[in-house]
């Protein structure tokens, strides 16, 4: 590293800023010590660019040297999370537009079974590492090995689920990669003139979408909201060329250690991934009323939701609640029964592919944000319902 | 034990709405509160207090010289100290440069045990800016925390997954994101806000006191930038099926079916 003595003001940042204490001040102007590393610490602290460091080996990457679309192929208990065959089918889109290779990136134990499904699913080539450390997902060790992956074989764009897990993982991965990441993306396209990633997403709670682009880093990193994007069709005869990976990992680097896995007796509520959610209000009129809920939801394989008022007047637990203060949902169908539509209630499943509203009262302002409504009492309509549905079955 | 707690001051969000005329955020009349989830691990930095009253409590945000009041917010609910990162130079900047920012920061805090942070912030829903935040400093990160329980030098972290939850142990230093389960935030308390305002201090830290490199914050250090922002296809009347009969309920299976929605 270099001081330009010319650029120094002499405010002692850098001093601070370097770990080996290598810089001394000397008649007012930084001096480096044979204490230096050469590290790069004190770089960033220098407000007037006074410090230049040797960066040769970054500098020489250009964004044009990365090549692909890569897909996290996020794997929980030796099953391939169905977010990820949803990523390859946008992924499969994307590099086709871009005319590249559409790889997944397999991390687990005993992964083979998983590697040969990818293909099916759209996969030109699956990259698997398989260890047992990567057996369960730990921040470190997924983050280390596919930042070695990243680093070695430069993707351009890199796609992640934004499950629980994705959320953990991705940010980590784009700080540490320096290079743009877009959280919880609906929508995906290529620029045609710069072939940039155009990653849209709503913001401000959905009032507001926001296109984002990552100009000049790479890979363009984004997350995509589960249940948004298209399966490409199952394809058998398509098979993936799979290479293993071999990348070492130490125990002592994974900082976290899981003591246990809590799969809680009751059934988890889980509206966040639902692609059916069949919710009851006030209008269901009682705890037993919800029975007709639960069938409805059960006929059409969803789960069950509630509004504010129907949980505050103790006909459904808390977990079940939709909106502003309970959960909020993007299923491909929203029931809302006997739910009169107050805007918290709104805010939490407005964005539903498609809703389908119940009630008695005509002027409910849930038919203002319904695909389809049904002006009648719930408890006519949905057994006839349940019905029509069990015959369609049959 | 020392904690940070990160926190964040928000628009009072979902009501916020875009000009259609400009294609510009409307900001005016929206209340600025503490974002929820960073009020949750502010609670639970307070909790740990409350058991370990050496503990010190250390809030910081990153935001223009309005987020002194969420800072004497955190004060008055009972944090010891409030840092403000403000600069003009820090504006523009997206989750990568805004945590590049706070950890460069945190750096100058000596021998933190500890760091809080909401899972995500209503405005942005990004929840990448703590972990890039863990990332920067170098040290372990649990998201998702609904359960937290110091043991020594380490920590247990209940942590949360679409169906399921772990017990997670970590070594301190490291950095826990909170989710709302977490706990219950407490109130301000009279003589705390007037501590907040007396005693207690809110000290500012511009861009001259942050050892960062110039060239990657703001605008230009940003890897992302905002192609364009515009309203959602405002969502039109539906259709209503007249009747609760056995036809109506056919139309509107009929119709699902032309969707391929079932």
């Amino acid at each position: 590293m270099e001081i330009i003595k010319e650029k120094c003001r002499g405010c002692t940042l850098c001093a601070g800023a370097c770990p080996f204490g290598a810089i001394v001040m000397v008649d007012g102007k930084a001096t480096v010590t044979d204490a230096c590393t050469n590290c790069g610490a004190c770089e960033s602290s220098c407000h007037f660019g006074a410090i230049v460091v040797d960066k040769a080996e970054e500098s020489a990457r250009d964004i044009k040297d990365y090549h692909g679309v890569w897909v996290f192929a996020e794997q929980r208990d030796g099953n391939v999370m169905s977010t990820t065959f949803e990523l390859l089918g946008e992924g499969r889109l994307l590099a086709d537009k871009l005319g590249v290779e559409l790889c997944a990136v397999l991390l687990g134990y005993k992964t083979e079974g998983m590697a040969s499904t990818l293909g099916a699913w759209g996969a030109d080539k699956v990259i698997a590492v398989d260890n047992e450390l990567l057996c369960n997902y730990t921040t470190d060790a997924y983050a280390n090995v596919i930042t070695k992956l990243v680093e070695s074989r430069m993707p351009e764009i890199f796609l992640i689920g934004a499950t629980t897990i994705g959320r953990d993982l991705a940010p980590r991965l784009s700080a540490r990669l320096y290079t743009g990441l877009t959280a919880d993306c609906t929508k995906l396209d290529i620029d045609e003139e710069t072939h940039n990633l155009l990653q849209t997403r709503p913001a401000f709670g959905g009032n507001v979408m926001a296109t984002i682009v990552t100009p000049n880093h790479r890979p363009q990193m984004a997350t995509v909201r589960p249940g948004v994007m298209k399966k490409a069709p199952w394809n058998p005869a398509k098979k993936a060329v799979i290479e293993y990976v071999d990348i070492a990992i130490a125990k002592d680097d994974i900082r976290t250690r899981i003591v246990e896995t809590v799969r809680e007796l009751k059934q988890q509520v889980n509206l966040i991934e639902a692609d059916i959610i069949v919710s009851g209000g006030r209008g269901v009129g009682s705890a037993e009323g919800f029975v007709l809920i639960e069938k409805l939801a059960e006929a059409f394989g969803g789960v069950v939701g509630a509004s504010r008022a129907a949980v505050e007047a103790g006909y459904i637990t808390a977990d079940h609640q939709v909106g502003q203060t309970g959960k909020t949902v993007r299923p491909k169908i929203y029931v809302a029964c006997g739910i009169s539509g107050a805007i918290q209630h709104l805010a939490g499943m407005q964005n539903s592919g498609c809703i389908i509203a119940i009630n008695k009262d005509a002027d409910a302002p849930i038919f203002k944000v319904a695909d389809y409504g049904i002006v009648g009492d719930l408890h006519k309509v949905i057994p006839i319902l349940i019905d029509e549905i069990k015959m369609r079955v049959k | 034990m020392k904690i940070i707690v990160c926190i964040k001051q928000v628009p009072d969000t979902t009501e916020v709405k875009l000009d259609p005329k400009t294609g510009r955020l409307i900001r005016d009349g929206v209340p600025s509160i503490i974002n929820p989830d960073d009020k949750n691990s502010l609670e639970a930095a307070l909790q740990i207090k409350d058991n370990d009253p050496d503990t010190r409590v250390i809030v910081v945000s990153m935001g223009p010289p309005q987020a002194d009041i969420a800072l004497r917010e955190a004060l008055a609910m009972g944090a010891d100290e409030a840092i403000l990162i403000s600069g003009r130079e820090f504006g523009g900047s997206d989750t990568w440069a805004t945590s590049y920012i706070i950890a460069s920061a945190i750096k100058k805090i000596p021998d933190y045990d500890l760091i809080l942070c909401g899972r995500q912030a209503i405005d942005g829903d990004t929840a990448q800016v703590g972990p890039q935040i863990a990332e920067q400093l170098g040290i372990p990160q649990v998201t998702y925390a609904q359960k937290i329980e110091v043991n020594g030098d380490t920590i247990i972290v209940q942590r949360q997954y679409e169906d399921f939850y772990q017990n997670i142990e970590v070594k301190m230093p490291c950095l826990i994101t909170a989710i709302k389960e977490l706990n219950e935030p407490r109130y301000m308390t009279p003589g705390g806000i007037a501590d907040a305002y007396s005693v207690k201090n809110v000290t500012v830290w511009g861009f001259a006191d942050v050892p960062v490199d110039p060239e990657k914050i703001g605008l230009k250090g940003s890897p992302t930038n905002v192609y364009r922002t515009f309203s959602p296809e405002a969502k039109g009347m539906g259709r209503i099926l007249d009747g609760s009969d056995r036809n109506t309920v056919k139309e509107l299976l009929s119709e699902l079916d032309n969707k391929h929605l079932l």
